[in-house]
């Protein structure tokens, strides 16, 4: 069984994904790459990723955010992070990735920052 | 009273779920509170997995082995691989701004960043083998 759940949702052109369980290595990061790149596929390059359900993630879950991001913006689009956990936060704050990531704890702010 | 936890893993990623699984076991027997428990589990999945991934490359006939000691110091992990090594000074820091980027090279961080000490060293029978304590 895999460690993480995706679940996809459209609001207007911005693309929610509400991850629940682990992003670590094996199993739950490449399941957030393949997802990630599905929607770049299909021309879906705002991507909201809502880490409220994200109990634990590893130093590989990280690049994996950092792959997801360059590969968004490659295509000339944009991945934010939603609702960091407590701990999630200090690991990018921890890496500096804060510096890099635009972040949100409330869906409203977030989905309007991509007008 | 001092208590040791061995155990000896094959080089697969499903190791790391183990080990892992492992060592918040013996933690949550002595007793220990979130913080810690998030940090000696965040300290062995990421050397288990540098183990595995770097030291010996997947190799299944190479082992990992992961010694979980308490001591009046606090808790110490050991983890050993059997891999050709690499010297860990040449790791590049994954805060400066060219590194920011990149996909890998975070996890020797986390252990700095979240256990007391970490020594790192190539016992006699080859191998790397990476020291953590946890002070209590």
């Amino acid at each position: 069984m895999s460690d993480i759940t995706i679940t996809e949702r459209q609001a207007g052109d911005v693309t929610v994904l509400d991850l629940e369980g682990k992003v670590t290595i094996g199993e739950g990061s490449v399941e957030l790459r393949t997802t990630i790149r599905r929607l770049l596929g299909e021309g879906k390059n705002k991507i909201l990723l809502n880490l409220a359900g994200v109990g634990y993630i590893d130093s590989s879950g990280i690049g994996e955010l950092v792959s997801s991001f360059t590969a968004v913006k490659k295509e000339g689009g944009t991945l934010k992070l939603l609702n960091l956990t407590q701990k999630i936060q200090d690991l990018l704050a921890i890496t500096k990735l804060l510096t890099v990531f635009d972040t949100f704890d409330d869906e409203a702010s977030a989905l309007s920052s991509y007008n | 009273m001092s208590e040791i936890r061995e155990i000896t893993l094959p080089s697969r990623i499903e190791s790391v779920e183990q080990a892992a699984a492992s060592a918040e076991e013996f933690a949550k027997s002595r007793g220990y509170g979130d913080g810690v428990l998030f940090a000696i589990d965040l300290a062995v999945r990421e050397s288990v997995a540098n183990a595995i991934n770097h030291g010996n490359k997947f190799d299944e006939e190479k082992k990992v082995e992961l010694r979980l000691a308490e001591s009046e110091q606090g808790l110490e992990i050991t983890v050993r691989d059997y891999g050709a090594g690499f010297v860990v000074d040449e790791i590049p820091d994954p805060t400066n701004p060219e590194n920011l980027l990149k996909t890998n090279g975070r996890g020797i961080l986390f252990m700095n960043s979240f256990m007391d000490e970490v020594e790192w060293s190539n016992p006699p029978g080859g191998g790397l083998s990476v020291k953590m304590l946890k002070k209590l």
